[in-house]
């Protein structure tokens, strides 16, 4: 689809004072995305008020449907995708949980729909603050899902997560998930490239064969009995363990046309280079406070270090064996619950711990569940965590697997 | 130690009662002789669909570890006996649980017994029903098709004759007395127990030799691996059509090859050419798109993909142009307007032999008008 672009917009690039949400707008109206369904939830809603208004401003055309719910609105990206649209959507909470039905089919229809989770504690009690265990839901399904942890993280990401999601090798949707507030509703400088360099780097969504028109008559979601399905769930299968590669091809070439990134797509890894004794592990916009800890406590002369997860779908294994292996423990810090799980701990120190399950020499793995519904992980309480990991080095066991940090008596 | 395992092949809603009072009959005449059993349905046949040809299973074992050995397969492999309760499926079913045409005997083991419920003579059924490498046994049960609806069950006494003809056809499964004691648990009357006590002295046995039958080559289809699938749950669509028998005029539509539906069929209908006015509505309406339109202009139903609904028939505006016969009536897929068009007197007569003589079904889904149940239950009761 062809776009008329306000001169002014996007012809050079820029440092702006924006949210994570308004990076994420701003990402889209550089992808030029077709179709964005939009319905109010606390904290996405930030993203579609951007929309609309880069819409209005004449910054980029979409067509831009305000669904009556969320349900609704999955589902219309969901068949924009199948007829060769690039999209975008999003949700948080409960919303997000209520297009479940349509969030399952897209990957399973392995359509490569970007959405926007502003991670939000699920009802009830109502509240707007950050938890994972929103998005999380999506792990087993087939979505990619990613982590952010800076407004610039989102822009390019989000920039990214078209190209790979739209790579025909993968073929599958992509989440990027966003903390609320700490994101979504924070401001901070970002570099935004020129339409120009976007349009070097991310082509044209090209469906293929698979594409949905009178022309390529095709029926797509058929009923099957189970003389089927296990080959296609293989499918799935195969289709996401060759998204690590994609992952880092684009990842590559993003930091060529753009010149930045880190190391990995994968990782994110803060003072690990001299082998620390303790390795923080998180996701997100923790890393803020654990970094001030970690370098509070090398000060004192502890030797810490911090992983941050990008991805936790794909979940890149031998990466998180490489970078935790070499350390005495692991502090696995979750902004999620899992109850009942394994240890009582958390979604992502289960994950971590199963990673590094096949490791001859397997680091001690703490858990730590901090910062639900949006508290504020402070630098004292990585510092407990910190401490409680280290009573595990010294004594050579854990007294508890899985600890709440920040929690009243 | 002995198993027992029981097959009783149905039309998909219009018999599903039917299927299940036999089967758990089975299982509860067991029980009176200390055995275990089960009775299920086969999974992939639901959500049924009128008409589609579906199973359900009774297994019989001594003792409940020996019962456990024989649910670690879901499906027999084998059964010793196979109930078909509509002679129409002896050509052959089609299901939405497998793919292709399966044999009706395909699970009757060396040795065992099909049960046919039928009008036909047993060696005009033997000629519909495809021949096996190994000898097994046929037994007719006289009677017309019990057809109803899921909610509602047409009680002609077909389920108590049939377990009647069963302990009488498959001593090893239970004794007559241990089915009379389950049907009286089940609260039936003393006429259901009298309806199976005289299918039990009437119920005989055919053998059947190795290659006698249907010398057919059912149609099948091979599963596609993963590798070989076409990605994002994508069907490709089939080929437009082209003219009638690859001729220029006329317009025949590409129709699937591995699923064909016809074995949904207990009647098909049959086309008087000279009377059609070419209205074109059956075309329009059969939901199967089974209408191939010849170059003159007629309508000539293909009877691979007719699943025998009676649409066209209710929508023909010119009387007996187009009119529903038993599909017990036919031993072939041909087409009507081929055969018409070599010998156009000679088809006016087979079509008026079919139409006039008792064979413009009664084989209906349920009952064509208010009555017909009494009426049916009073031919029961004379047979
Ligand atoms: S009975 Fe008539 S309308 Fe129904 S499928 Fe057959 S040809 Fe079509
Ligand atoms: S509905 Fe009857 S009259 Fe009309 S085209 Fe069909 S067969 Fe002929």
């Amino acid at each position: 689809m062809t776009t008329t672009i306000e001169d002014q917009m996007f012809m050079t690039e820029s440092e702006e004072l924006i949210s994570g949400s308004e990076a994420v707008a701003i990402a889209c109206a550089l992808a030029d995305v077709d179709v964005i369904t939009a319905y109010p939830i606390r904290p996405y809603d930030t993203v579609m008020q951007y929309v609309s208004k880069l819409k209005a401003d004449g910054a980029f055309d979409c067509d831009f449907i305000v669904a009556e719910s969320e349900h609704s609105q999955f589902e219309i990206v969901k068949h924009a995708s199948s007829v060769g649209a690039r999209t975008f959507c999003g949700s948080s909470g409960v919303g997000w949980f209520y297009a479940f039905e349509a969030i399952a089919v897209t990957a399973g229809l392995r359509l490569p729909v970007v959405a926007m989770v502003g991670n939000r504690a699920l009802d009830d009690p109502g509240a707007f603050g950050v938890e994972h265990n929103d998005a999380m839901a999506v792990r087993d399904l087939g979505w990619m899902l990613y982590w952010v942890a800076t407004a610039q993280e989102a822009l390019d990401m989000a920039l990214m997560a078209w190209k790979i999601a739209e790579d025909s090798r993968a073929f599958l949707p992509f989440a990027l998930s966003c903390d609320g507030s700490f994101l979504t509703h924070s401001q901070a400088i970002v570099n935004v490239p020129t339409q120009e360099q976007v349009r070097r780097f991310l082509p044209d969504y090209d469906r293929g064969r698979l594409q949905l028109h009178p022309d390529n008559p095709i029926t797509v979601a058929p009923q099957v009995n189970e003389d089927w399905l296990m080959e296609i769930r293989r499918q799935s299968d195969e289709a996401m363990h060759r998204t690590p590669a994609v992952i880092k091809e684009v990842y590559e070439e993003f930091k060529q046309v753009f010149g930045r990134g880190d190391p990995s797509p994968f990782l994110e890894e803060y003072m690990t280079d001299d082998d620390p004794d303790i390795i923080l592990m998180g996701m997100g916009t923790l890393s803020l406070p654990v970094r001030v800890a970690i370098r509070r406590m090398r000060e004192q002369g502890k030797k810490v270090g911090f992983v941050r997860l990008k991805f936790f779908r794909p979940f890149a294994t031998e990466e998180v064996q490489e970078a935790l292996g070499n350390c005495k423990a692991v502090a696995v810090v979750d902004r999620d619950y899992s109850f009942g799980s394994p240890s009582f701990g958390g979604v992502l120190f289960n994950e971590v711990r199963s990673a590094l399950y096949p490791l001859e020499k397997r680091p001690h793995v703490v858990n730590f569940i901090a910062g639900l519904g949006g508290r504020e992980v402070r630098v004292r309480d990585v510092e407990e965590m910190v401490e409680i990991t280290q009573k595990a080095i010294d004594t050579g066991k854990i007294d508890r697997e899985c600890n709440w940090i920040g929690v009243r008596e | 130690m002995s198993t027992v395992a029981v097959e009783v092949v149905y039309r998909g809603i219009f018999q599903k009662t039917l299927a299940r009072n036999i089967v758990r009959s089975i299982v509860f005449a067991a029980r009176k002789e200390g055995k275990y059993g089960t009775a299920f349905g086969r999974y992939g046949d639901s959500p049924e669909r009128n008409g589609i040809p579906a199973k359900q299973f009774a297994i019989v074992a001594d003792d409940a570890e020996e019962l456990e050995e024989n649910l670690a397969v879901y499906e027999a492999q084998e059964v010793d006996v196979t109930i078909n309760v509509d002679d129409t499926m002896c050509k052959g079913i089609e299901s939405w649980a497998w793919y292709g045409l399966q044999p009706i005997n395909a699970l009757t083991k060396p040795g065992g017994t099909l049960i046919v419920t039928s009008r036909q003579e047993t060696d005009a059924l033997i000629e519909d029903i495809h021949r096996k490498d190994e000898p097994y046994n046929l037994s007719v049960l006289t009677s017309v098709p019990s057809f109803s609806g899921l909610w509602v069950y047409k009680d002609d006494h077909t389920d108590v004759r049939i377990l009647g003809a069963l302990a009488k056809v498959c001593p090893q499964l239970v004794s007559l007395e241990s089915m009379v004691e389950a049907i009286q648990d089940q609260g039936w009357d003393d006429l259901k127990v009298r309806s199976a006590e005289r299918a039990y002295e009437r119920a005989g046995l055919r053998p059947v030799e190795p290659g006698e039958g249907n010398d057919e080559t059912p149609f099948t289809f091979d599963l596609p691996g993963w590798t070989t699938m076409e990605e994002g749950l994508v069907i490709r669509g089939i080929e437009q059509g082209g003219g009638f028998r690859g001729a220029e005029g006329g317009y025949q539509p590409v129709r699937n090859s591995v699923f064909k539906k016809y074995s949904t069929r207990s009647m098909r209908p049959i086309v008087n050419f000279e009377t059609c006015i070419k209205c074109t509505l059956c075309w329009l309406q059969c939901p199967d798109t089974c209408f191939d339109v010849t170059p003159d202009g007629l309508y000539d139903a293909n009877l691979e993909s007719c699943c025998g609904c009676g649409v066209c028939e209710a929508v023909c505006p010119v009387p007996e142009c187009v009119t529903m016969i038993n599909e017990a009536e036919f031993n072939d897929n041909a087409s009507q307007y081929e055969a018409w068009q070599q010998n156009p007197e000679g088809y006016k007569q087979w079509m008026a032999s079919l139409i006039e003589g008792e064979k413009k079904v009664e084989r209906t889904h349920g009952f064509h008008h208010v009555g017909g149940y009494d009426e049916q239950l009073a031919a029961a009761g004379e047979d």
